[in-house]
């Protein structure tokens, strides 16, 4: 039980229950099993590029280059099955948009590993180059007419029900995708040595080489799968939104990034877990989500996102450090 | 009998620099060896040499009598030879359990993390040092005598059958040295041969059956602990008799500079008096954790007090504001020079100026150059910095050097208290002794010193009156009379 208190992933479960509970008696269409099914599929997108972040910042790096990456992919994807009137399955799209995404993220691997830069000016270079890129060399224009697979890929749910108004709800499918991922990044981190050797790079890089990790090949790891995860959540953010627009996703990318050190991550490497990284999103999620039941203007959602970060991290030092602390670490 | 490891006729050259000059030096079974130097007489590259993490000029590593003509660090280790480093090679943001059982868990060439087959190789590992941590305890959580444990035992898993420790003891209360100490003994008896690097000569005496002293890249002298006096290893370490010198005697008339009446922090200190006059150095030492540090940082105004006034000159100072404090005239060494007391990368000029910039601006808060350059210049003259110029980065000088310029940042300052916190710590006993000459010659000059530290032959040759500080109260003070070695040693150890 001491262990458990000692946790931030528990403070955190603690606010979302109460905050939860609070919106759910204000207004009571929050606990409906449509928003709720709704807030699954807001969070999908976000928690996949999270996930992706969460293990980046573990190791003590940052990337910056997801959502350029996302985008590039999906939009890439749809216009090439688009171009060759593809009518298969999505999955065809998935492995294309993972392959394109894994692929930029090695070129990300390759220039930390071969220049030894910097990851956040590595990665922010990036983002420009593949953003540019695209809307230079693939295009600008929305397309607004998906692969038939892709489309039928957003229509499918699970759970579904029809509704006494004759609407029909389900939870979307490509919540599965994020659970998948959930589960996977989470073995990989907790019963590899591979994810072993991320959390000893972000504790001291140094003491990781000598300890024996190929240091070299556990950043290749990492952005490359940093990559391939945010092909598939931009495949996903597509088949969501119904188009592939090369302009969406780009400026997400800090509050992504804010979500997984909600979470409990460290921004300078070494600690972060999943179940952390999800509450985050999912935090971020109920809280934009519920502004909009509230009928408070959509503006206020970044105030009170931020505020909320900033508010939890804080909670986290005071404990960590003693009020003391917390209170001179400013002066 | 054998030796385990045996280098001989080591030489290295990095650059222009000859790190070591046809060193030899044999570790055999059962054994603990001290190699001890001043800062760059090239002991940590002999360490790395041993280690495989360097490549010698020339000479030669036998292992078990076989020549290595390059040894490299995995020849090392499965050789036997574990290094402890400063830093212990740690992950704080991991576990003990698995610091202790990751690099077994690599070497048999798993992907997958076994998590009962960790505990219990961690386990194992903390038995043969004979002490308990909390195996899913994180590393950052443990204090540094337990870390100490931690690569111990780390070094252990690997069948280490030499342990070089890198000054294993600068951070530990004298308990924990003795903790350190009994466990060092018991890998002797157990037919381990140690490396004991260090500059704390007390130490040195006490644990080595043998002594290397390395001094600028040669070795000067080598034998049984037994016939080397303190003085001769000193003598050995810096080519030179050193005086330790005495304590500079009392002003005649005896004038209060400054006064600390009731001086009370929760969980830190309570109740704390005293004064200091001026042209005196005060001393205050006790062990760690006794509240002499948290005193020095909330009479500074780095910490909060919670009642007590302190005045200097008959002025009150507002407690808890670095900023008033420094105005009114106090100054602060830290004991982490290079955290807390410099800017490292930037020149001697601008470390010595910060503190008071105020003084070289005119009016419109411009800086005057050629004045800040005469300043600076005397000062370091005065201190005998020794640096190509005033432009040289901070962090390219010794210890002694840096130490001396955070002095004389605060002389720059119109200081006329100091507080000097562990103001040799890792500072060189050539270096020591000028840093001393030049606190000596401050106070003649009126300046008041409080001396903070638990270096005890420091305390007996600079101060005349030393406070003992334990668990947040002044229990004793010692006047020159009562004042010497054994007894104020026999102080400290009673309050263990």
């Amino acid at each position: 039980m001491r262990k458990l208190l000692g946790q931030h992933e528990f403070y955190l479960a603690m606010i979302l229950t109460v905050l939860v509970i609070a919106i759910g008696l204000a207004n009571p269409a929050f606990l409906t099993r449509a928003n709720l099914f709704d807030l699954c599929k807001s969070s999908t997108v976000m928690g996949l590029f999270a996930l992706g972040v969460l293990i980046v910042l573990t190791s003590g790096g940052i990337d910056i280059s997801f959502a350029a990456i996302g985008a590039f992919s999906m939009y890439v994807t749809s216009r090439l099955l688009l171009a060759v009137d593809f009518q298969g399955s999505v999955w065809v799209a998935f492995l294309l948009a993972s392959l394109i995404g894994l692929a930029l993220g090695l070129f990300n691997a390759v220039s930390i590993n071969v220049l030894r830069l910097p990851t956040l000016i590595v990665t922010l270079g990036s983002a420009s180059v593949f953003r540019g890129f695209l809307l230079a060399f693939i295009g600008t224009s929305i397309v607004n007419r998906l692969p038939a697979g892709m489309i039928a890929f957003s229509r499918r749910t699970l759970f579904e029900q029809t509704l006494a108004t004759g609407e029909t709800i389900g939870l979307s499918f490509s919540f599965v995708l994020y659970l998948l991922a959930i589960v996977a990044v989470a073995f990989v981190l907790r019963y590899t040595l591979l994810g072993r050797g991320i959390y000893a790079l972000g504790g001291n890089a140094e003491a990781a080489e000598r300890v024996g990790f190929n240091l070299r090949r556990v950043q290749f790891f990492i952005y490359g799968f940093v990559g391939l995860l945010s092909g598939v959540a931009g495949l996903v953010h597509a088949c969501t939104m119904r188009n592939a627009n090369p302009f969406d996703l780009v400026g997400t990318e800090l509050s992504v990034i804010a979500a997984v050190v909600l979470g409990g991550a460290s921004i300078t490497g070494g600690r972060g877990t999943v179940l952390g990284a999800v509450l985050g999103v999912f935090l971020i999620v109920v809280i934009n989500n519920s502004l909009i039941l509230l009928g408070i203007p959509s503006y206020w959602q970044k105030v009170a996102t931020g505020g909320v970060i900033i508010a939890s991290v804080a909670i986290t030092a005071i404990r960590k450090d003693g009020v003391r602390h917390a209170a001179a670490s400013w002066r | 009998m054998k030796p385990v490891v045996a280098a001989q006729g080591i030489s290295k050259h990095f650059g222009g620099v000859q790190a070591l000059r046809d060193v030899s030096l044999s570790l055999h079974p059962g054994q603990v060896r001290s190699l001890v130097g001043e800062n760059g007489s090239g002991k940590s590259t002999l360490i790395k040499i041993l280690a495989g993490v360097y490549q010698p000029d020339s000479g030669t590593i036998h292992l078990d009598g076989v020549p290595c003509q390059h040894l490299h660090a995995r020849q090392a280790v499965r050789a036997g030879v574990q290094v402890i480093y400063q830093d212990f090679s740690l992950f704080a943001n991991l576990t003990v359990a698995e610091n202790l059982a990751l690099n077994t868990q690599i070497q048999s060439c798993r992907r997958f993390v076994n998590w009962r087959q960790v505990r219990r190789i961690a386990t194992e590992a903390l038995a043969k040092v004979g002490h308990e941590i909390d195996l899913d305890k994180s590393v950052a959580d443990l204090t540094v005598a337990q870390k100490q444990l931690v690569a111990i035992a780390k070094a252990l898993l690997h069948d280490a059958r030499v342990i070089v420790m890198d000054e294993p003891t600068t951070a530990l209360t004298k308990r924990e040295v003795a903790a350190l100490f009994r466990v060092i003994d018991d890998l002797r008896a157990k037919g381990l041969s140690i490396l004991f690097v260090s500059h704390k000569l007390q130490e040195v005496r006490e644990i080595s059956d043998t002594i290397t002293v390395l001094r600028s890249g040669r070795k000067v002298a080598e034998g049984d602990a037994s016939q080397f006096s303190r003085d001769d290893l000193v003598f050995h370490m810096t080519g030179r008799r050193v005086e330790t010198g005495t304590p500079p005697s009392r002003p005649g008339a005896s004038q209060v500079l400054f006064e600390v009446r009731n001086l009370t922090r929760r969980n830190a200190f309570e109740q704390i008096c005293f004064e200091v006059q001026r042209g005196e150095i005060l001393g205050i030492t006790g062990l760690l954790g006794s509240g002499r540090a948290e005193l020095a940082l909330a009479l500074f105004g780095l910490e909060p007090v919670d009642s007590g006034t302190i005045r200097l000159e008959g002025r009150d100072i507002r407690l808890g504001n670095v900023s008033e404090a420094v105005i009114a005239g106090l100054a602060y060494v830290p004991e982490d020079r290079t955290l807390e007391g410099l800017f490292p990368p930037q020149s001697i000029e601008r470390n010595m100026a910060i503190a008071g910039l105020g003084s070289f601006a005119n009016r419109f808060g411009w800086l005057r150059p050629g004045q800040l350059r005469a300043t600076v210049d005397r000062w370091m003259k005065d201190l005998s910095i020794r640096a190509p110029a005033q432009q040289t980065a901070v962090e390219n000088l010794s210890g002694g050097n840096q130490q001396k310029v955070v002095l004389g940042k605060w002389l720059a300052a119109h200081t006329k208290l100091l507080i000097l916190n562990g103001p040799t710590v890792g500072v060189d006993i050539g270096a020591k002794v000028d840093v001393h000459e030049r606190i000596r010659s401050l106070v003649e000059q009126g300046l008041g010193v409080i001396l903070i530290s638990d270096d005890l032959p420091e305390l007996l040759s600079l101060s005349r009156r030393v406070l003992l500080m334990s668990r947040g109260r002044i229990v004793k003070e010692l006047t020159c009379e009562s004042l010497d070695h054994d007894a104020l040693a026999a102080e400290l150890a009673e309050l263990e």
